[in-house]
């Protein structure tokens, strides 16, 4: 029986297609049978940043509605094949054409197959949240180092608790270590002491993801990216490894003295 | 080079102090805000709790937070109209909240 965890944030922009995506291939990666689901109807993004876009026949509506087996409306991934696959969101429909129950049922049916499902949230907390929550058994909220995010954070976590999931877990996105040494980014700690959830990972805000989207590849299978390297590691802490956090910091230390060190002027 | 410096000689102070405390502040409202449920429920079990001590009259209760700029207060207005005798001792059964929607944010 596998796991369902729902990836979700509150408000928009803060990386939760980004997050799903590079969860689900790091988690494939690493051996496991994955299932990414897009619940963000008429506003599907998680086949983009897959890279899958071109190969959508059928949508999660079709599967609810039954007018297609399950299965032939699972996308698999370039890379990874069967052992990564996407169930798309409708992109033409209303927002309440699913409903929580016919969500719930469909959880149950993937939960047999594969060792995590993954949901991507819409941003809000309407109808889309609720259906992106119904089937889940686990939450991760992704918040970035910002007031607003923040903020919305809060309220997710605690409509979480409303719907019975407990415990969510945290990533930090876009992390920029530079503006919170300085003290004009809210750091890690600080994001702690006000949420109080556990942290389930950090990531760097780092170039290589707009790259990686850009070719349709997440950047965890990009070995030199930082963000991608934070995302291998919560990966390896979804699968129970105990991985510390990144040390965002002492890297960027490290990084400008082998610049100096190598005489390299920038 | 210039923000360093002025940094430097004028006290650490980043824009990130000014944003814990306007989200703490704006969390202390969010939090509160219950919903009508949530304030139905939390008055039967208080007049649950309360009825063991004394007779109160149910219908006059009322349950309010009070915001003001930097805290939120539960107010409860409960009008008793008789007190029970020999409750000296104190019932036994304990019982606690839990939730993050119904504590008045979190203390400083």
């Amino acid at each position: 029986m596998g796991k369902v965890i729902v990836i979700t944030s509150g408000k928009g922009g803060v990386g939760k297609t980004t997050t799903t995506a590079n969860i689900g291939t790091g988690l494939a990666a690493l051996g496991q049978k994955v299932c990414l689901v897009d619940t963000d109807i008429g506003l599907r993004n998680l086949d983009v940043v897959m890279g899958l876009e071109n190969r959508i026949v059928y949508d999660l509506l079709h599967v609810v509605e039954g007018q297609c087996r399950l299965r032939q409306a699972l996308i698999k991934d370039k890379q990874f094949g069967d052992r990564l696959v996407l169930l798309p969101a409708p992109q033409t429909r209303e927002k309440d054409a699913v409903t929580p129950e016919q969500m719930k049922e469909l959880m149950k049916e993937l939960r047999e197959e594969y060792d995590f499902v993954l949901l991507d949230s819409p941003a809000g907390i309407e109808h889309g949240f609720k259906n992106a929550v119904a089937g889940a058994d686990h939450a991760i909220v992704v918040t970035t180092p910002e007031i607003a995010a923040v903020r919305d954070a809060d309220r997710i976590i605690g409509l979480l608790e409303a719907a019975e999931l407990y415990d969510p877990q945290l990533i930090i996105n876009r992390v920029r270590p530079g503006m919170v040494r300085r003290g004009d980014m809210m750091s890690i700690g600080d994001i702690d002491d006000i949420l109080a959830i556990e942290i389930l990972g950090v990531v760097p805000d780092d170039q290589d993801i707009i790259v990686s989207t850009n070719r349709g590849e997440p950047v965890v299978t990009n070995p030199k990216s930082r963000a991608g390297q934070a995302y291998r590691n919560i990966a390896r802490r979804l699968l129970g490894e105990e991985v510390p956090l990144m040390n965002l910091e002492e890297r960027k230390v490290m990084h400008w003295f082998k610049r100096l060190l190598s005489g390299e002027a920038q | 080079m210039f923000e360093f410096l002025s940094k430097l000689f004028g006290g650490f102070e980043g824009s990130k102090n000014r944003a814990k405390e306007r989200l703490r502040l704006v969390l202390v409202h969010d939090r509160a805000s219950l919903s009508p449920g949530l304030v139905e429920a939390l008055k039967e079990e208080l007049i649950e709790v309360i009825t063991k001590y004394m007779e109160i009259d149910e219908e006059g209760l009322e349950v309010n937070f009070d915001k003001s700029d930097d805290s939120v207060a539960l107010i409860a207005n409960i009008p008793v109209k008789s007190v029970k005798r020999g409750m000296g001792e104190a019932p036994g059964g304990k019982r606690q909240s839990k939730g993050r929607g119904q504590q008045g944010g979190k203390k400083r």
